[in-house]
């Protein structure tokens, strides 16, 4: 019974970090139509942001964080202007190569800047709490607390501001929100603006309680088209639950299942709802 | 009856996007559909070209029920179909992207292409040759080995209605043939259809020209909202009170 | 002048090359890098009937690549098989899975297939990690032997697994160069520029889609099987990601459904490599963003933008010349590009 408990917290902790970063990848799909294999990347750059202000400039952990999300948010702009504008009238077999592109050179070029070390990051909230037999770090929490207030500002930023209601007015109807004078060019910035930050918050959260690698966001990734797959390609309450599921599903795979295979549950998952609907779970046939 | 459908109906969602259409297709005729934006015209023709599934009804062509039939079976049967656009290879010449068009009659595979064997070779020789004759048939003879990026949006047009005749269809829907081309060039793809016509190919076509609608079709039908409100010769239906109250009380006419 | 350009050509004269290539240079460590850049033409060559012609873009190559690897590993070493037996069963492993997972796969399109071949290529990847008792996992399979003799052709010195596999690969470059001019070839072709067009003109665009799975999953086998018996040793990250992506680079670079371009690429990019070892892995800081500039400016790659400044030259020419309409009868010796 306190293994389910301590797994069951365990389980929320990693969805709240999978929620953050399908709802940063399913805003951007849900805009733009971009399938954004680079998402992973802007991950693992957030994490190195963070870990690089902490130990290089001595800032304090939330400075940090926030400096990251500025930093990331604007690559995510510059990703929008410089690659994914100049091809939004191509085919979509062009998008997913250029976000693989992005994707690798990011990738180099964290190695490149802060070598292939495994690398932890110091976090001010490493205390051990005990509470109703289960143990967990004081940081644990904090994912689980902060990953939830992220998730309520986005949702009011996106019903009660007018930019974030013409982000949702787009994913709907581009061309009507064309129509109805949204800037489109604008949207689509502020768009990978937000899920560049939610990224990098996501990384910044989970980095403490993980290790900080170049490699780091693959697995994050693909685990979080998983999750939007799972959620509906674009749907933001799909995204958030899709990751809480996935989150749940692998604590507790690894304690019941296997250890060795845990990652795969994901991949198996995906594979097993598009085998059966070949255009994810939720997909409304279309005209 | 050539081609006729019963109780078409078609639901997305909770919504009716073709609700319970009787429709025969007369042969030998010019026959067309018309409605205002979002009647369920491009519905109804993608309900019997295969690409949709109906929710109910049948869709019987000579006699055999082709509902369920995916839609290279039924462009296997005779029924061909074009789009309100058309994605053609640009980097290739016309004749190279209606060259296709004559596959379904063939039979060659992967092993004949490797091995080139003398099926493939007359099989090719065979398609270049309708190719050949279809462009010709509607005018792009003198297209025929520009690249497709190069042509005009009426050349597509033609090209698309080449690469429907290469199947040797004995019907043709036409989804919006004369948008985005200027009047000049409309006529002359009516004219185009007239001769398809004589060829002995039916026609059926969905336009919002009404102009010329009125004066090529030998009979119309009219979908609002998913369901037939009319169906009759021009003259019938520019004299049908429904008609006219559809058109002047929903959106405006094309 | 321009016919010496043509890809027929090009490929003609790459092929002279690389069959007196031995000769020009004594280095066997040149000899060593040509194969392995052979090996990895023919997985290109795959990834490109698929994605470049077909306009599937699969992730899961590096995947079927090792599993062709494996194959030949596993039965070989863990079996002891004969060679050439073990070979022929690891192209044919490789694409009787391909063919179970493009049963599932193709039902999915555009950015599903991209993202469901991604995980399949992980789960493979995972798969050949953890299954120890088979796969030895991390300490990978050593002492896969180099091919058996063919009656009197031994296969154990370098220069002789060069033309080996160079035999293998014009093999597949002939295959392609067939399947590519042929009705067969237009028929993918067709389905690459709209699927539901293909489908309306009458071409069952599943069944042309699984075949052309198949055979992509074959040449990855393949190229699998080759690589196994030439380098001696495999281990799990021939199935990573990173190789799919180093595949899809040398195609990219090259050309997207062109039929020069894996062979250009796939040279180029190795060589540049060779030059740029001090970068070692760094390398993806140059070829990630090329591979993006490429896909924004030059989307058809080298072979590509190539063809794209022929064509703009000649029909300058033809026009200055007004060549009279008589050009459906000259029409049929044309080369077609595509």
């Amino acid at each position: 019974m306190e293994i389910l408990v301590q797994q069951l917290f365990n389980g929320l902790t990693i969805g709240s970090v999978y929620s953050l970063v399908a709802l940063g990848l399913t805003l951007v799909y849900g805009i733009l139509h971009i399938p954004n294999f680079a998402h992973g990347a802007l991950y693992m750059l957030g994490g190195y942001i963070t870990l690089t202000m902490m130990t290089s400039l001595g800032l304090h952990y939330w400075l940090a964080i926030f400096i990251s999300i500025l930093a990331v948010g604007l690559v995510g702009v510059l990703m929008e202007r410089f690659v994914f504008h100049p091809l939004r009238d191509s085919p979509p077999i062009h998008d997913k190569i250029a976000a693989i592109g992005i994707l690798l050179f990011l990738e180099a070029f964290a190695q490149f800047v802060w070598g292939a070390d495994y690398r932890t990051m110091p976090t001010p909230y490493d205390q051990v709490i005990h509470i109703f037999g289960i143990t967990f770090t004081l940081q644990r929490m904090l994912i689980i607390v902060s990953a939830v207030a992220v998730m309520i500002l986005l949702y009011l930023f996106l019903k009660k501001t007018f930019i974030g209601s013409t982000i949702i007015a787009m994913s709907q109807n581009r061309e009507g929100a064309n129509l109805v004078g949204v800037n489109t060019n604008k949207v689509a910035m502020m768009t990978f603006m937000i899920s560049g930050g939610l990224a990098a918050i996501a990384c910044s959260l989970a980095a403490p309680i993980n290790l900080v690698f170049p490699g780091m966001g693959q697995l994050v990734i693909l685990k979080a088209f998983v999750i939007i797959i799972l959620g509906g390609m674009g749907s933001i309450p799909g995204a958030i639950i899709g990751g809480y599921i996935l989150g749940f599903s692998e604590s507790l795979g690894a304690t019941y299942i296997s250890n060795d295979y845990k990652d795969i549950i994901a991949f198996v998952l995906l594979v097993i709802i598009l085998s059966v609907k070949p255009k994810g779970l939720f997909a409304k046939e279309g005209h | 009856m050539f081609l006729e459908t019963k109780s078409l109906t078609k639901k997305f969602g909770g919504l009716f996007a073709v609700n319970s259409v009787d429709f025969s297709i007369e042969k030998g005729k010019i026959n067309a559909i018309i409605g205002p934006n979002g009647a369920g015209k491009s519905t109804f023709f993608n309900l019997i070209s295969g690409f949709h599934r109906p929710s109910s009804g049948a869709v019987i062509f000579k006699g055999k029920d082709i509902t369920t039939l995916p839609s290279n079976k039924i462009a296997e049967l005779g029924i061909a179909r074009t789009f309100q656009t058309t994605n053609l290879f640009e980097q290739s010449t016309v004749l190279d992207n209606v060259i296709v068009g004559h596959r379904l009659r063939t039979k060659s595979n992967l092993l004949d292409a490797v091995l080139r064997t003398k099926r493939l070779k007359s099989e090719e020789k065979k398609c270049r040759e309708k190719a050949i004759e279809v462009l010709d048939f509607v005018g792009l003879t003198h297209a025929a080995h520009k690249q497709a990026a190069g042509i005009s949006q009426e050349e597509k047009k033609r090209v698309a209605f080449a690469l429907a005749l290469a199947t040797n269809p004995e019907i043709v829907f036409l989804d919006e043939p004369a948008a985005g081309v200027n009047p000049d060039e409309t006529e002359g793809l009516a004219l185009l259809m007239e001769k398809m016509v004589q060829k002995g190919i039916t026609v059926c076509l969905i336009e919002h020209k009404m102009q010329m609608i009125m004066k090529l079709a030998d009979k119309i039908m009219v979908l609002n909202y998913g369901e037939k409100i009319a169906e009759g010769t021009p003259d019938e239906i520019k004299n049908n009170e429904t008609v006219i109250k559809a058109y002047l009380g929903g959106s405006a006419i094309a | 002048m321009a016919a010496i350009f043509k890809q027929r050509n090009i490929i003609t004269g790459l092929v002279l090359l690389s069959l007196v290539f031995p000769f020009i240079t004594q280095n066997e460590y040149y000899l060593h890098i040509m194969t392995l850049s052979f090996i990895w033409m023919i997985g290109v060559y795959g990834l490109n009937l698929l994605a470049g012609y077909t306009g599937y873009l699969s992730l899961a190559h590096a995947g079927f690549f090792a599993i062709g690897a494996y194959s030949l590993g596993i039965l070989t070493v863990k079996a002891q098989l004969n060679f050439w037996l073990a070979f022929i069963l690891a192209c044919l492993i490789t694409s009787f899975l391909g063919f179970l997972i493009g049963l599932i796969a193709l039902r999915t399109k555009e950015h599903f297939f991209a993202i469901y071949t991604l995980c399949v290529g992980y789960i493979i990847y995972l798969v050949i990690d953890k299954w120890e008792s088979l796969t030895e996992g991390v300490r990978g399979l050593i002492g896969i032997p180099a091919p058996s003799n063919i009656g009197p052709i031994s296969f154990q010195t370098a220069l002789s697994q060069y033309y080996l596999v160079l035999v293998i690969l014009l093999l597949v470059i002939l295959i392609v160069y067939r399947i590519v001019h042929s009705l067969t070839g237009r028929t993918y072709i067709a389905i690459r520029n709209s699927e539901d067009l293909a489908q309306t003109i009458g071409i069952s665009t599943m069944k042309n889609k699984l075949t052309v799975f198949v055979l992509s999953t074959f040449f990855a086998g393949l190229a699998g099987a080759l690589y196994a018996s030439f380098v001696r040793f495999i281990g799990p990250d021939i199935g990573s990601t990173a190789i799919t992506f180093d595949l899809l680079t040398y195609l990219l670079v090259g050309g997207l459904g062109t039929l020069s371009g894996p062979i250009i690429g796939t040279i180029l990019i190795v060589w540049v490599s060779q030059q740029l070892q001090f970068l070692q892995d760094y390398r993806m800081l140059i070829f990630g963003p090329v591979l993006t500039l490429l896909i924004i400016f030059y989307p058809r790659g080298i072979v590509g933008a190539f063809t794209g400044w022929k064509h703009k030259y000649e029909d300058k020419r033809s026009k200055n010349k007004d060549i009279p309409n008589d050009s459906l009868v000259k029409s049929k010796k044309q080369v077609k590009e595509g």
